[in-house]
């Protein structure tokens, strides 16, 4: 039971990260290589239209987490409070901005609102990234200062970073060069997959030089990616064992390479949707490759005092998760109606639809 | 210890309090939109039409507002209430989970296609959307409420040895006691809510003499939706939420009404007077005997237990700002049922439009019904202190242990300073629609 839901809850988090992470992605596109105002427009058009249905798969995943394993949820939240509070700013900061730049037409206001947006945007995928590598590279869990726990056994607070930026100190803080290096990987990621947005779903006149920007990003992702392995192995030994032992769970990151390797081949497209498709299958393969290099591990101890949070210790009680697993059937049913409609309807490139409230 | 307890529930107050602005218009108002989205069907009239579209425009930026102020809630339980969410998170994570999953796909999936969609579907299918788009708001109501009323009221779960809560009756959590009445209670005044801004909108139509048949339409259906949801609050909904309170929250229940000291006989109703915490009694007070023992248990002289009857831990530490919420909430609900029932005499005799005082006063109305909602959600919150489990779990016991009270404050401050903009963003996206207005139709 607790690996159903383990498996529903990365189910989604890798679709909000696909479904949001486009909008971040054309935010930063939008940030530094949107000249035009047509461009402008139509780029934050194209991610201003679905925004919000997007972000509510945070909010199922935040809902299914607390409901599956709420000691995780709480030691988590709690123990990253700030980076996590920053993150709410930044969703509501960028909100703001999507939704204030066309209220007024003259120059100074829109483009202080496009830079809230692409800034905002550009910072979460960051963000994101750094939460990540905070998840891979563990914490101290009961805050463990020379053999002596300060708190539970469960519970930890991190600073936002500590003074050597090191993911090896005995008290690692939010920001390391670790967990940069995760976030850096996931703002060309993001990147990647917002042009693949635009050119799929606009007509912008910058979508032929963002194919080029996609094959060069692409490199410095393979590069990032290989350098992120070296040193993910320096801050955990072992780190790959779990592909070793269950051999089956290669299947992750090979949907990452695959991705990777889809992207180099962009010449070939018949459709705009295959690059989409592809930049999809990294995000999805990267999420998923980290989450399986650590199962059944959800947050890893870096002491030796606490035993790390896994699938088993941190989760609901049986019958609760149960019963949660029938309803959840049925609304995983609806929500696959709902999609299948809404696509049926709204297909297409969006430059003629009506945007917001003007 | 102290002083993280405390800024954690303000920071808990402070952006509960700005979030519930924008879900009690767009519960409200979706079914008013449904409503004229119907009449368009049946009676063919373009300017129905118009009319809901113009009102589903209002509602898209309330939604955009709930979901932005939205997300930091549910994440709050995480990261200021940790140990709260670690021992009930098999409970109330239930129900907040099934929020996610039957509401918010439902809202967002159709509200853009509300939006978006009306040639590309039909008419009737453009009415389906608008029905789907009000029942994911009110099944979000109804899990929220589900959620509240197990703190309320706790049912369905047994508590381990190790403290935790375990869910044993997953369908008690929906047949609970406190639920139906509580929801119900909260939905009309949702409609209110909506009511008095669709009144509110036409009064200033027709005053400003632009958009008048427009004007007219909105304050018809507004005063005639305000009149209907405003009686229901009082009866039989309010009661039914006070009846609750008297039996299962009775030291809640003294502190709201202003009762220090249990008479023997024949409970008085306080109207106006300032609780005197020290001295133990109202100050400058103005009551009618023997009210309050009759609506509470139709019977003149049956006693009724005041906070003497109770043990200090037993009661809501804060009793004055219980007393003014409860008494801000049902003054303002008394003034709405006068309002609204003189509008709609008024527009029974062919009055409304012209008569410019009752337009005015129905135009500066809107706060009021707002106000109205969070005192009554204050109510509810400030009547389970000190508890977050009623009876069970101390609202102390819940928060994060590892929050220390300076990282609150930060965010706190941060939260305000970002909320403010947020709330002029709102005014002003608001204040342009309803500039614009709904289309004007050729003659």
């Amino acid at each position: 039971m607790e690996i159903f839901w383990f498996i529903i809850i990365a189910i989604v988090l890798a679709v909000f990260f696909v479904l949001d992470g486009y909008d971040f992605g054309a935010g930063i596109i939008h940030l530094f290589f949107a000249k035009k105002e047509k461009d402008k427009i139509v780029i934050s058009k194209s991610a201003g239209l679905f925004w919000d249905s997007n972000e509510v798969w945070l909010v199922a995943a935040g809902g299914m987490l607390f409901m599956a394993f709420p000691n995780f949820y709480a030691a988590v939240f709690s123990g990253f409070y700030l980076p996590l509070i920053i993150v709410l700013w930044l969703i509501v900061f960028r909100a703001i901005g999507l939704e204030f730049r066309n209220q007024f037409r003259f120059q100074m206001w829109k483009d202080l609102w496009d830079k809230a947006f692409g800034v905002s945007s550009l910072l979460l995928a960051l963000f994101f990234g750094i939460a990540l590598g905070n998840i891979v590279r563990g914490v101290n869990l009961g805050g463990v200062i020379d053999g002596k726990a300060v708190y539970e056994a469960q519970n930890f607070f991190l600073p936002l970073w500590n003074s050597s930026f090191s993911p090896l100190s005995e008290t690692p803080g939010v920001i390391d060069w670790f967990t940069v290096i995760i976030g850096i990987i996931s703002v060309v990621v993001l990147s990647i997959h917002g042009s693949a947005w635009i050119i799929l779903k606009t007509k912008s006149s910058i979508n032929e030089s963002l194919k080029s920007l996609i094959f060069k990003l692409n490199i410095v992702l393979v590069v990032l990616t290989i350098i992120s392995l070296a040193v993910w192995q320096v801050v955990k030994p072992n780190a790959l064992q779990n592909f070793i032992d269950r051999p089956y769970l290669i299947i992750f990151p090979i949907l990452y390479f695959a991705g990777i390797i889809g992207l180099f081949l962009d010449k070939k497209f018949k459709k705009d949707s295959y690059r989409f498709l592809f930049s999809t299958l990294v995000i999805i393969g990267g999420i998923t490759a980290s989450l399986a290099s650590m199962f059944p591990v959800l947050l890893p101890s870096t002491n030796t005092v606490n035993d790390s949070l896994t699938i088993y210790n941190t989760a609901a009680e049986n019958y609760g998760l149960s019963v949660a697993m029938n309803w959840g059937i049925v609304g995983f049913i609806l929500l696959f109606v709902y999609m299948i409609v809404q696509k049926r309807i709204m297909k297409g490139k969006i430059d003629k639809m009506d945007y917001g409230h003007q | 210890m102290e002083d993280m307890l405390f800024y954690d529930r303000l920071q808990f107050a402070f952006t509960i309090t700005f979030h519930y602005i924008f879900p009690q218009l767009t519960m409200g108002l979706s079914l008013i939109i449904v409503f004229f989205k119907g009449m368009y069907l049946k009676n063919g009239l373009e300017q129905y039409n118009e009319a809901a579209k113009f009102f589903m425009k209002i509602f898209a930026i309330n939604f955009t507002m709930g979901v932005v102020t939205g997300i930091p809630m549910e994440f709050q339980f995480g990261t200021n209430w940790s140990k709260f969410s670690e021992l009930t998170g098999g409970i109330i994570g239930q129900t907040l989970a099934m929020e996610g999953m039957f509401s918010f796909f439902l809202e967002s999936s159709f509200l853009a296609l509300f939006i978006f969609g009306e040639k590309l579907m039909g008419q009737k299918l453009h009415f389906l959307t608008g029905f789907l788009v009000f029942l994911g708001s009110w099944a979000s109501g109804w899990f929220i409420l589900a959620t509240n009323a197990w703190m309320q009221h706790p049912v369905g779960f047994e508590i381990l040895e190790n403290g935790k809560y375990v869910l044993t009756h997953f369908s008690a959590l929906f047949s609970n006691p406190w639920l139906i009445p509580a929801f119900l209670h909260n939905q009309v005044a949702s409609i209110a809510t909506s009511s008095f801004v669709v009144a509110s909108i036409g009064a200033f139509y027709v005053l400003r003499n632009k958009k008048t048949a427009y004007g007219q339409l909105f304050l018809k259906t507004g005063v005639i939706f305000g009149l209907i949801s405003s009686l229901l609050l009082a009866f039989p909904t309010g009661d039914w939420n006070a009846k609750n309170v008297v039996k299962y929250q009775p030291a809640s229940f003294a502190a709201m009404e202003g009762i220090f000291n249990t008479e023997d006989a024949g409970a008085e109703i306080v109207l106006i007077g300032q609780p005197n915490m020290v001295e133990k009694k109202l100050d400058n007070k103005i009551a009618v005997p023997g009210i309050l023992s009759f609506l509470t248990y139709q019977d003149w002289n049956k006693q009724i237990a005041g906070m003497d009857q109770f043990k200090k831990e037993e009661l809501p530490p804060n009793v004055p700002a219980l007393y003014y919420a409860y008494h801000i909430m049902v003054g303002l609900g008394t003034l709405f049922i006068a309002l609204m029932g003189l509008a709609v005499f008024l527009l029974w005799r062919k009055k409304l439009f012209q008569t410019k005082t009752i337009l005015w006063a129905i135009m500066f109305f809107v706060p009021f019904p707002y106000i109205a909602n969070l005192t009554g959600w204050y109510v509810a919150e400030l009547g389970r202190q000190p508890y977050l489990v009623y009876g069970l779990l101390k609202t102390q016991e819940g928060i994060s242990p590892t929050v220390s009270s300076g990282n609150t404050l930060f965010t706190l401050l941060g939260f305000v300073g970002l909320y403010m903009l947020l709330g002029l963003l709102f005014l002003v996206l608001v204040g342009k629609t309803i500039h614009q207005g709904p289309k004007l139709l050729k003659q």
